[in-house]
């Protein structure tokens, strides 16, 4: 269960502002893709295109197209919700839901879905958080508040909470970005087991991280302030980190800007 | 509003923090003001460097303002215990003087030779027309607090905010005066209805006449606390996590699926408290209920019969004309009156407690 996403020619608007032009990219099922770039070049906004998250901000909307599997998600008949279940998405900061448990967070996403059944709630909510691999930390204490838990852990149950829902695709907005280095090694240990099953694309403002974990990254870049952000280069990691076709992917990647 | 456990444990802990580096910077203002004299003399250390330590102050601005916050907080003490001494000693002749019980008899005539006198009508009454206020405000108020919050354009929002703060301003004489000389026919032709279709139902019972009647005043109490619920639930939850909303929506949450998970959770605690002021006004407001209701002191279910009393309108119609024993018999139900308002307040204090595990750490 997992699904090839592909867009073309995808521009993205806050307003008036144009964040992102005619992005046209490919991602194969059953990989992790890393968008890098610095800040302002629109990684993060093309992220929250793919699961229609953008149009949440008032003013925001975004025109080309969006498929997965063939089916276009910006379709007139499509239903938004439908398209955020099958894409996932999980935040930059840890936001588990505060007034909830760590099991009601892990099943939520299934109550909206109208699971009810207490023994079906229980096997999702192991399932998940042993996928997780926040299950032993926790099981003996999922009755207490999530909000409870160490910044690591919050997250991983922010990625509990995203896949119990069964997504085709999960999304990440730099999840690594508020948590210490012991943190990060255990979601990016998490990310190579999850992209058994899932299309994994990641934001990351740490390139390291992108080499690490990647199979596939795409380069954003701006060209001044104010100007929307283009896809600069997308290939085989590798090939990114080690022979960039442009100069500009060479001069980031080095750290000679951004 | 939500996290007033929260807030007040943080102020403590300001509190204390304050107060230990009150010695400490006190040292450190007088070793500032010591320093130019020793570098001004040849050979002097530097600042902050070698030489005894100075002596803290004994006396000074940090020293007087504690004094005075210290004699605020006492203030309040004993402003509360004269409050009660007065009541009681004024109280208690009055309720020895009363020869009918005082918590059963149905009736206030306290100014005859032979007193008598009973709460129970009157604290059935006051608790019967808050409740009904609330029943009718609180969904209202909600509905109204999220339209604002989440589904009005900004602009818009805010300016109904406004005009719903506006509400709040209006005296309660005037929303006293406007139900009973202008919203009381039309309650009194919708009780003639009721009465009609579901006189079975005792709440609606009864031959009439209709009009003056509890639900009038609760009507009128209802559009009173309704901007206090309102401006206070608006506020919590606007204050919801943009991360919190937007992790629900992002698990495929409908617009409303994601009030229901995010923001009302959230925003619990907060929507209690408003409440709970609500119906501290609705139990205290006393001119627009002795203008509304029909004042009658008996103990009735009935919603829509002229009838009905509280204790603060009944304070406020019966004190022109009572004597020493009718004022002792006013104040006993004002005591009466307090304790129904500690109760309640108790009662949401507990209500926010005992989830505070989950709201300390929401914030």
């Amino acid at each position: 269960m997992a699904k090839r996403v592909s867009a073309s020619n995808v521009t993205a608007y806050y307003g008036g502002f144009k964040a992102i032009e005619n992005i046209n990219l490919t991602v194969e099922p059953k990989t992790v893709t890393a968008l890098i770039g610095p800040s302002g070049c629109g990684k993060s906004t093309f992220l929250r295109s793919i699961n229609r998250m953008h149009e949440v901000l008032p003013g925001a909307r975004v025109e080309g197209s969006l498929t997965i599997d063939d089916q276009d998600i910006y379709d007139r008949d499509v239903d938004v919700t439908a398209v955020r279940r099958t894409i996932g998405m999980v935040f930059q900061r840890p936001n588990p839901f505060p007034t909830m448990s760590i099991f009601e967070n892990v099943v939520a996403g299934l109550k909206l879905n109208g699971v009810r059944k207490k023994s079906i709630l229980e096997d999702a909510a192991e399932k998940a958080l042993r996928s997780a691999n926040l299950w032993d930390e926790v099981k003996d204490r999922l009755g207490k508040p999530g909000a409870g838990l160490s910044g690591g852990q919050q997250q991983r149950l922010c990625i509990a909470r995203t896949i119990a829902v069964e997504p085709q695709v999960v999304l990440m907005d730099e999840p690594c970005s508020a948590l210490d280095p012991i943190s990060t090694l255990a979601i990016e240990d998490l990310m190579f087991q999850l992209k058994d099953k899932f299309t994994i694309i990641i934001v990351t403002h740490n390139m390291q991280q992108a080499a690490r974990v990647s199979d596939r990254t795409a380069f954003f870049s701006i060209e001044k302030t104010g100007d929307p952000g283009r896809l600069i280069e997308y290939d085989n990691t590798q090939k990114i980190f080690s022979n960039p076709s442009v100069k500009k992917t060479e001069d980031y990647i080095t750290g000679r800007f951004g | 509003m939500g996290e007033t456990p929260h807030r007040s444990a943080d102020a403590g802990t300001g509190g204390t923090r304050v107060t230990q580096s009150h010695e400490r910077p006190a040292g450190a203002s007088a070793r500032v003001a010591e320093a130019p004299v020793s570098t001004r003399s040849p050979g002097g250390t530097e600042l902050g460097g070698g030489g005894a330590l100075p002596r803290s102050r004994k006396f000074g601005a940090e020293r007087a303002f504690r004094g005075l916050t210290l004699a605020a907080g006492t203030a309040v003490l004993v402003i509360i215990a004269a409050i009660a001494i007065f009541l009681v000693a004024k109280a208690v002749p009055a309720l020895r003087a009363n020869t009918e019980d005082f918590w059963s008899y149905e009736g206030w005539s306290p100014n005859e030779t032979q007193p008598k006198f009973g709460i129970g009508a009157l604290a059935f009454g006051t608790v019967l027309s808050s409740a009904l206020a609330l029943l009718i405000a609180v969904p209202v108020a909600l509905g109204i607090a999220l339209y604002l919050s989440h589904y009005a354009p900004r602009r818009l929002g805010t300016a109904l905010g406004f005009l719903v703060d506006l509400l709040a301003a209006v005296p309660s004489v005037v929303f006293g005066l406007w139900g009973r000389d202008v919203f009381s026919s039309p309650v009194a032709d919708f009780s003639v209805w009721l009465n009609q279709h579901f006189g079975w139902i005792p709440l609606f019972g009864g031959d009439g006449p209709f009009g003056a009647s509890v639900m009038l005043g609760g009507l009128v109490l209802a559009i009173m606390v309704l901007p206090i619920i309102t401006s206070l639930s608006r506020e919590v939850f606007l204050q919801t996590p943009t991360a919190n909303e937007e992790a629900a929506l992002a698990l495929g949450a409908t617009r409303w699926e994601m009030l229901r998970t995010a923001v009302l959770p959230y925003g619990r605690p907060g929507i209690i408290a408003a409440m709970m002021l609500g119906l501290g006004r609705a139990l205290g407001e006393t001119i627009a209920l002795a203008l509304t209701l029909g004042i009658t002191f008996n103990i009735s279910f009935n919603l829509i019969q002229n009838g009905g009393n509280t204790i603060a309108a009944n304070i406020a119609n019966a004190f022109g004309e009572a004597n020493e024993t009718g004022r002792g018999a006013l104040i006993a139900s004002g005591l009466v009156l307090f304790a129904i308002t500690l109760i309640v307040n108790i009662t949401a204090r507990a209500i926010i407690y005992r989830r505070r595990e989950f709201t300390e750490s929401a914030a």
